[in-house]
């Protein structure tokens, strides 16, 4: 089980989270203009990497805050974990 | 007792106190301090259980909690029974019951035993070749498989013991306290690391605290003295806790293991009243330190299971730690020094050793000199090749091995003996490392697995990193602990060690015999019956990766997940491939390292506590007046309130019929209510539903849905703007926290620059609901102050009233399509209100309802039940519900989908009203929907969602999705039932007073 360094409360237990996908997907500013294709591809299309992963992160039994983590799925190490809006500290 | 058989000379065994204890009804005796199996042992019982296949006798083969042979059932028949426990494991207690286990009519005669004899055609598969054909048999014979499979028998009533879980946080968890742990530990606890100390076993020290031996000295002490010293400075360290008989059971990533803790099991039943039996410990250690020592081998040769063949280190425990012989006439097989260890534990207390049979041809330690000394016969270069005896064994056959210990050689010597010890050398036990995500090497040297790559902040130190020699296992645990935590104080200043052994050893995985393969039955896997031949067998049938072998073969797959063969089945496969074993890898170790209780992973959350459920402030009142309760979510709603007798139909019938020819009172506390605030509360509602928000006034309510960025309907409910900036929002009852996790995803990531916030409220507010044409004549009773007239409290807005002084709000809603009022008012006044109410409409036949009555009230009016009737497929236009889909608002959630080609396709199922052909007939929901029977296969054209039999418009009513219903209106179609076809009729979903006349009726 994870040890997770929420931005906000600190390390926390895993059981108080929930993942929330892939990071870093806006939601576009004018859907209207967008092809059912480019559309799609912004509803469904989520990559699923073995290796850096960037993730959306919950703290949804602690301080409810939504933050970005970077993990490598290959062997589960949380690399870093950032607050929304901010640039992920590692490529 | 057989008196010959127990030495007192064991420090660990008290001879003052004598415990009496029943084995397969019959009384024993043993002392305390004994386990099962030490006090089976000294009562001259080896043959405690029968295998699991073939039924064969099996006796006590160790002296821990790798046992794979002797299984047995704890207390059968009483609440407090257990399968399946190892007798190595269990401290005897005055009144222990035990039983042994997959043996009928007895373990001395079992009939079972003729698989034995029928092994020949149960070889490895057998289940799944025979089994196979005709399929259609699976049925049959899946009741006699059951039947035969599994071992001991589970309780059948409730477990009357008390468990618990506990979260410890520690610098450093040691697991093990063998030598290196122990000196793991101090170093660890000296140097200000909050440390915990845990090991299995009932006593510190590990197998060294029975070493008095003279062929192995610590600082020219005996070890076992040098490390009594030890443990008692390290048992008056403040830093460190120390837990005994605590079994880490699970290594999980980012050292967060857990271990079950037994607190009572030693103790006789009477005195565990009241007390944790066992306890889960979940601990997060900063950095673990894995001392768990390791497992001696068996050795693989023609019928290695018979009771009386142990590990030599069994042995040697059973004579040093409990003073019990485990034979009068013994045979030590080795192919390593620890037997000449056991030898000399027996020689010391004049314990005749028949012979030793010892693979090597060379040997050339301190410690087999002596032995030799005491005129033991030393057959060298030989192995056994076959063993004899049913119950017992009595005899062994040994050959001489040639040269590359492929073959045997030479004339056949038979042996007598009544006890034979086998030691094929030492597996690490690096379970706990493995489930941790680590990476093992193979070490040819001497053929073990060993650690290589830790995934997380831990060390593995002492003979489960590979060190066998006392010299090494100290002074690499000395130099590890220092650079694992960083410290330059070891308090250990100059250890010395003398050891009279070496490390030399001839591996044989598969002891060659003069038989053909096919005739031998040499156990690899003991409690799962998997032999070599069974393994061979798999690899001919052109199996070659570990992971299929084991599961075809099921070797390890039993309750001691093959702690003592595993590592033979790998040899064998190895060998018999012309492979390398690090290759292969290991079959993937997985927790727990031994069996837990179900109760120790449910901990207290049994009986209420199983899964917790929400009262409503109101909840009392609907227990006092007989509702049957129904769950929605967490909560607990009312369902309906039987009268006399009546049962669900009559009742909803009943309260369906009063709600609208008089007065209903629904609890509606459960609905989400979210408390909406913020300069942009009102974009942001805009953003969220699908129906535009900016243009409600202050103190009006509009219904709103809400739907995924998929276009699908995801919730719905009425929300009131309250102020300026200020709403409230409900939502479905099961849907209130999902709503609130979505609204804050959006306010967070999307739209963070919105000023918006939400508190959920739901908690703090009893909602209830009064409807019916009287509604208006009772609310004017209970809240005689508010104005209820149309003109100034219209359908579809709300007011601040109060009650008795206690503020409320009331909002004039409806969700049955009368009149009716939503009372919100401070939780704790809920009841009070209630009564209120009940006695107000005390006159008009006020009629309390339940959720059933309220699902139907609202099917006649065509209501939609988000996740009743939608299913997370259907758009607002699905549900013929266009007239909420704003067409001005440029963006909402979900919007852009709507016109996805998929969301625009006419043949979508769509929302329709049913109505039977029979009026008295109501449909079953779920029940499919078709237009032709006579087609093959039938197309599925929907289902049905929602159905009643409506009395106030006495005809049975129903909602349902049909491909393409829209355009269906009129159209007969079909409901295949089991034994009929039920016709029905598309109609409009909203069956009564579609024109809202009795919403917008003068009162």
């Amino acid at each position: 089980m994870f040890l997770i360094n929420c931005p906000f409360c600190g390390e926390r237990e895993q059981s108080e989270f929930k993942a929330g996908g892939e990071a870093h997907i806006v939601r576009p500013k004018q859907p209207t203009e967008l092809s059912d294709d480019e559309w799609a591809e912004y509803l469904f299309m989520r990559k699923n990497i073995k290796g850096i992963q960037f993730e959306r992160w919950n703290h949804v039994h602690g301080c409810r805050k939504w933050f970005n983590m970077v993990r490598d799925t290959s062997n589960d190490q949380i690399k870093a974990v950032y607050k929304m809006g901010e640039k992920p500290p590692i490529k | 007792m057989t008196n010959n058989l127990r030495f007192k000379t064991s420090k660990f065994i008290d001879e003052t106190y004598r415990v009496s204890f029943k084995f397969n009804n019959k009384t024993y005796f043993g002392f305390k301090g004994d386990t099962l199996a030490s006090a089976l042992l000294a009562n001259g019982i080896h043959l405690v259980g029968r295998s699991f296949k073939y039924h064969r006798p099996r006796g006590i083969m160790t002296s821990g909690s790798e046992e794979p042979n002797a299984i047995i059932q704890l207390h059968d028949n009483s609440s407090r029974t257990e399968p399946n426990v190892r007798a190595t494991e269990v401290e005897i207690y005055e009144g222990l019951v035990a039983s042994s286990q997959n043996c009928w009519p007895s373990v001395n005669f079992d009939i079972g035993g003729i698989n034995n004899l029928l092994s020949p055609i149960l070889p490895a598969g057998f289940y799944y070749k025979t089994f196979m054909w005709p399929a259609s048999f699976w049925e049959k014979y899946e009741y006699f498989i059951r039947k035969s499979a599994g071992l001991g028998k589970s309780p059948k009533v409730a477990d009357p013991d008390i468990y618990e879980h506990k979260y410890i946080h520690c610098d450093v968890l040691v697991i093990g306290a063998g030598i290196s742990g122990i000196m793991a530990a101090k170093m660890a606890a000296k140097n200000g690391f909050k440390t915990l100390l845990v090991d299995e076993k009932s006593y510190l020290g590990g197998s060294s605290i029975y070493d008095n031996s003279e062929f192995s000295k610590i600082n020219n002490q005996i070890t076992s003295s040098w490390l009594e010293k030890e443990i008692n400075e390290i048992s008056k360290l403040e830093n460190l806790e120390i837990k005994i008989r605590t079994s880490v059971a699970a290594f999980h990533g980012y050292n967060f293991l857990l271990a079950r803790e037994n607190l009572t099991d030693h103790l006789p039943i009477n005195q565990r009243e009241n007390k944790v039996r066992q306890r889960l410990l979940k601990i997060r250690a900063k950095k673990v330190i894995t001392a768990t020592g390791s497992i001696e081998r068996p050795l693989i040769f023609d019928n290695n299971d018979r009771p009386g063949i142990l590990l030599s280190s069994a042995i040697k425990k059973y004579i040093d730690l409990y003073g019990v012989a485990c034979g009068e006439n013994n045979i030590l097989f080795t192919n390593n020094d620890t037997a000449y260890e056991t030898a000399m534990s027996l020689i010391q207390r004049g314990i005749k050793i028949n012979a030793i049979i010892d693979n090597r041809e060379q040997i050339d330690s301190k410690i087999s000199y002596e032995v030799e000394k005491n005129n033991i016969e030393i057959y060298k270069g030989y192995t056994v090749v076959d063993t004899y005896g049913y119950r017992r064994i009595n005899k062994i056959s040994i050959m001489k091995l040639s040269k590359d210990g492929q073959t045997v050689i030479g004339d056949k010597t038979k042996l007598n003996c009544d006890c034979l010890g086998v030691s094929g050398g030492w597996t690490p036990a690096v379970h706990l490392f493995t489930q941790s995500g680590g990476k093992l090497k193979f070490r040819e040297e001497d053929q073990v697995f060993i650690p290589n790559v830790y995934p997380s902040d831990q060390i593995s130190v002492g003979s489960c990193n590979g060190d066998f020699g006392l010299e090494e296992i100290i002074s690499n645990t000395l130099s590890s602990i220092k650079k694992f935590l960083d410290i330059d104080n070891s308090e250990y200043k100059t250890v010395e060690t003398i050891s009279g052994l070496n490390q030399s050893k001839r591996n044989i995985w598969l002891l060659p015999s003069d038989k053909s393969i096919g005739k031998t039955k040499s156990f690899v896997d003991y409690q799962n019956d998997a032999t070599a031949k069974d393994i061979k067998l798999a690899l001919r049938e052109g199996f070659r990766s570990i992971e299929h072998v084991k599961r075809y073969t099921t070797t390890g797959m039993g309750t001691d997940q093959g702690k003592l063969g595993n590592m033979h089945a790998l040899g064998i496969i190895s060998e018999t491939a012309g492979t390398k074993m690090g290759e292969h890898g290991t079959t993937t170790f997985r927790p727990p390292y031994t069996p837990l209780t179900f109760g120790t992973i449910v901990g207290r959350n049994v009986g209420e506590f199983f899964d917790i459920f929400r009262r409503t402030p109101i909840h009392d009142w609907h227990v006092a007046n007989n509702a049957e309760f129904e769950n929605v979510g967490q909560w607990k709603r009312a369902w309906y309130y039987p009268k006399d007798n009546e049962n669900m139909h009559q009742a909803v019938q009943r309260e369906s019929k009063a709600a609208r020819d008089s007065a209903g009172i629904l609890d509606a506390s459960t609905l989400g209510k979210i408390d909406i605030q913020g300069t942009d509360a009102s974009e942001f509602l805009n953003r969220v539903y699908t129906n535009a928000w900016s243009k409600l006034a202050v103190g009006k309510c509009r219904y709103g849905l809400m739907l995924n960025e998929d276009g699908m309907v995801y919730d719905d409910g009425v929300t009131t703007r309250l102020g300026e900036n200020h709403y409230i929002m409900t939502t479905t009852t099961g849907g209130a926290a999902n709503v609130l996790g979505k609204l804050e995803d959006y306010l967070q990531t999307e739209w963070p620059e919105l000023d918006v916030y939400l508190s959920s409220v739901t908690d703090h507010y009893a909602t209830i609901s009064v409807c019916g044409p009287n509604s208006k004549k009772i609310v004017s009773k209970v809240i005689p102050d508010l104005d209820l007239s149309d003109e100034k409290f219209p359908h579809m807005s709300f007011k601040n009233a109060k009650i008795d002084n206690i503020k409320c709000r009331v909002m004039r809603i409806s969700f049955t399509g009368e009149h009716s009022y939503e009372i919100n008012i401070q939780a704790n006044f809920g009841k009070s209100v209630w009564e209120k109410c009940m006695e107000a409409g005390k006159d008009f036949n006020i009629t309390p309802y339940g959720t059933e009555t309220m699902h139907l009230l609202r099917a006649e009016k065509g209501f939609i039940i988000v996740g009743q009737d939608t299913d997370a497929t259907l758009t607002p236009i699905d549900l013929q519900m266009d007239w909420i889909v704003s067409k001005k608002k440029y963006d909402f959630i979900g919007k852009r989908s709507l016109y996805r080609s998929d969301t625009i396709r006419e043949d979508r199922k769509q929302l329709v009203g049913l109505l039977t052909e029979n009026p008295e007939e109501v449909l079953e929901e779920g029940a499919q929907i078709v237009a032709d029977i006579k087609k093959s296969p039938i197309e599925m054209l929907g289902h049905v969602t929602s159905s009643y039999y409506s009395p106030n418009l006495k005809k049975s009513i129903a909602l349902g999705v049909v491909k393409g219903g829209k355009n269906m209106l009129g159209q007969k179609l079909i409901i295949p039932m089991e034994n009929k076809n039920i016709n029905v009729t598309v109609a409009d979903p909203v069956f009564l007073d579609k024109e809202g006349e009795r919403l917008n009726a003068k009162l």
